[in-house]
């Protein structure tokens, strides 16, 4: 391998512009976006991507006039209501699964690990008659109901279950620690990194849904960002900066997250990718 | 205490824990996945009676042109979507792990597309795709002198258009795996190929590609199962969400969709999410087959 002091090869600068060039292409509809949500309407035409006159009249036009705040904060709520239950159920399941022996493990295992196999197209239809006949329809609880708990976030803390030492468990059961109590201050602590490559993928999956929020919601007060952004978009149809404005608020949290948690997930993403 | 007892106690406790989930996993998983079986063989408005008719519902969707024509928009999702997503995500990828400088400034731009919202980015495309003076693409091209696309107005066109920003926001997933799959590969292997004169091209094809084979099957089927499930794009960038014109653009899903929820057919439309259920099993099955052969 070359060292650092060795000199720049003119074949790493064209591998670097490239790979720049690509970055920037990445990185294009993203940019423009973010600019046009800070220019007038008639501004839109132009290609330049900061305006002479930028504005924030689109952001607060957004937040006064349509019900986005009303979704931002629905969406915030049934990710992190969604997250928080599967981190404690996924992983109740899965330390039992790795570390108690009892008759019937295997079966709930398999059972647990067949429901990967079954696309969540194929449940939407069943789910909705059973919100239907619960009246859960249009509701928080329905829209929530259908992720509390996952087959994925199951496997994943099982693995990670496995290689957490009996002799730590043994030893807070001598010491006469509950059950219960070994789990979440024994056990949970030792599993952090999947706890936040789980935490991660769940947060990112809600904000992002679309099929089951779309099916599930009817009034505008229950939408989600991405539900409302696209009725939003339609009636908006010709108003760009308008709906370059509401993508760009759908989008600024998970950069948010991104810019400060970068590592985490990054590394959660290959953890949860290679293991689930 | 007997040592029986505290299996026993355990076991219990084991009960307990599992008992709520347990519960969740059939109500929530199981009886909806036979459901949706039980639901694909009748004819049901959703209100009305469920009337039994068999397979009579498979029949119609097979001599259905509009289903073939789905299906074969579904399939040009993947058999464009894979190759081309894999092909750009590994060149990336096997570049950018031998860059250091600016590495993680390069990765995070790469990256942040997989983290957007898929709904948001397809309005932004949809602008983008606009004609003059509206469409950014159009505009530059304009600006270039070059000819006009017409892009979502177009049966041929619309369906790459609609497919470009689900590969654009897959890639930076696809390049952060085949970077931790590079990185795995030990480094003995190619110091070995470097002593025994192997060039760069040699040791791409000898050492790096079959070294990353559990890693390609990986990311062949969860793109597959990607872009064969293939909604949210269709239903923002085209017309009142029909995925058209004329249907070009119309996946599976979204078929699924309109039937289920438009025209309220549920016998239907479980049929359908039965044929995509067969579809990904298939799929899953190919995956389990060539991870067990190699091992």
């Amino acid at each position: 391998m070359t060292d650092n002091k060795a000199p720049i090869s003119p074949k790493k600068i064209i591998i670097w512009t490239f790979l720049f060039i690509g970055a920037v292409i990445m990185m294009t509809p993203i940019i423009f976006m973010f600019s046009a949500s800070f220019k007038y309407n008639d501004q839109i035409y132009e290609l330049a991507l900061i305006s002479s006159e930028p504005t924030l009249s689109n952001y607060i036009y957004l937040f006064e006039n349509t019900e986005f705040l009303r979704w931002f904060l629905n969406s915030i709520s049934v990710a992190l209501a969604t997250t928080i239950s599967v981190l404690f159920f996924d992983s109740l399941v899965g330390y039992t699964l790795a570390k108690f022996k009892f008759k019937g493990r295997k079966i709930v295992f398999v059972l647990i690990l067949s429901t990967l196999m079954i696309p969540t197209e194929m449940l939407v239809i069943p789910w909705y008659i059973l919100a239907r006949d619960l009246g859960l329809l249009d509701s928080y609880i329905g829209l929530i109901f259908p992720g509390i708990m996952t087959g994925f976030g199951v496997f994943l803390m099982k693995q990670f279950f496995e290689g957490v030492p009996d002799d730590y468990l043994d030893a807070a059961r001598i010491d006469g620690v509950g059950e219960f109590r070994i789990f979440t201050d024994v056990a949970m602590p030792l599993v952090v990194p999947a706890l936040s490559a789980l935490a991660i993928f769940t947060f990112l999956g809600n904000w992002t849904a679309f099929l089951w929020p779309l099916i599930v919601t009817s009034s505008a007060e229950i939408y989600t960002v991405p539900v409302g952004l696209a009725s939003f978009s339609g009636e908006f149809q010709s108003e760009w900066e308008m709906i370059m404005t509401g993508a760009a608020v759908a989008t600024l949290p998970t950069l948010i997250i991104f810019l400060f948690l970068q590592r985490y997930i990054i590394r959660g993403v290959i953890l949860g990718g290679l293991k689930g | 205490m007997s040592k029986r007892t505290i299996a026993q106690k355990r076991a219990i406790w084991a009960w307990v824990f599992m008992a709520v989930p347990l519960v969740y996993f059939i109500l929530v998983r199981f009886y909806p996945t036979l459901d949706a079986f039980s639901i694909s063989l009748t004819d049901w408005n959703i209100v009305g009676e469920k009337r039994y008719i068999g397979f009579d519902n498979f029949v119609v969707l097979f001599n259905d042109p509009v289903f073939w024509v789905v299906l074969g928009n579904t399939f040009e999702y993947l058999i464009l979507g894979v190759p081309i997503s894999l092909l750009l995500s590994f060149i990336i990828a096997y570049y950018l792990d031998q860059i250091r400088f600016g590495h993680g400034f390069l990765r995070a731009c790469y990256f942040i597309p997989f983290l957007t919202t898929a709904v948001a980015m397809a309005w932004v495309w949809r602008w983008f795709y606009q004609p003059v003076p509206i469409g950014m693409i159009n505009l530059a091209l304009g600006q270039l002198g070059i000819a006009q696309f017409e892009f979502l107005r177009s049966t041929t066109q619309a369906l790459p258009a609609v497919l470009a920003p689900a590969i654009w926001a897959g890639l930076g997933f696809q390049i952060v795996i085949f970077m931790a799959g590079l990185r795995a590969i030990p480094k003995t292997y190619y110091e070995a190929a470097k002593v025994d004169g192997a060039g760069a091209w040699q040791t791409l094809t000898e050492i790096t590609l079959p070294q990353l084979r559990p890693t390609i099957v990986f990311l062949v089927v969860i793109s597959s199962i990607g872009f064969l499930r293939i909604f949210d794009q269709v239903y923002n960038m085209t017309q009142e969400g029909e995925g058209g014109p004329l249907n070009a653009t119309r996946p599976l899903v979204l078929h699924i969709y309109k039937a289920a929820f438009d025209d309220f057919e549920m016998g239907m439309a479980a049929a359908q999410t039965v044929v995509l259920f067969l579809i990904l099993m298939v799929i899953t099955v190919f995956q389990l087959r060539v991870l067990r052969h190699d091992r």
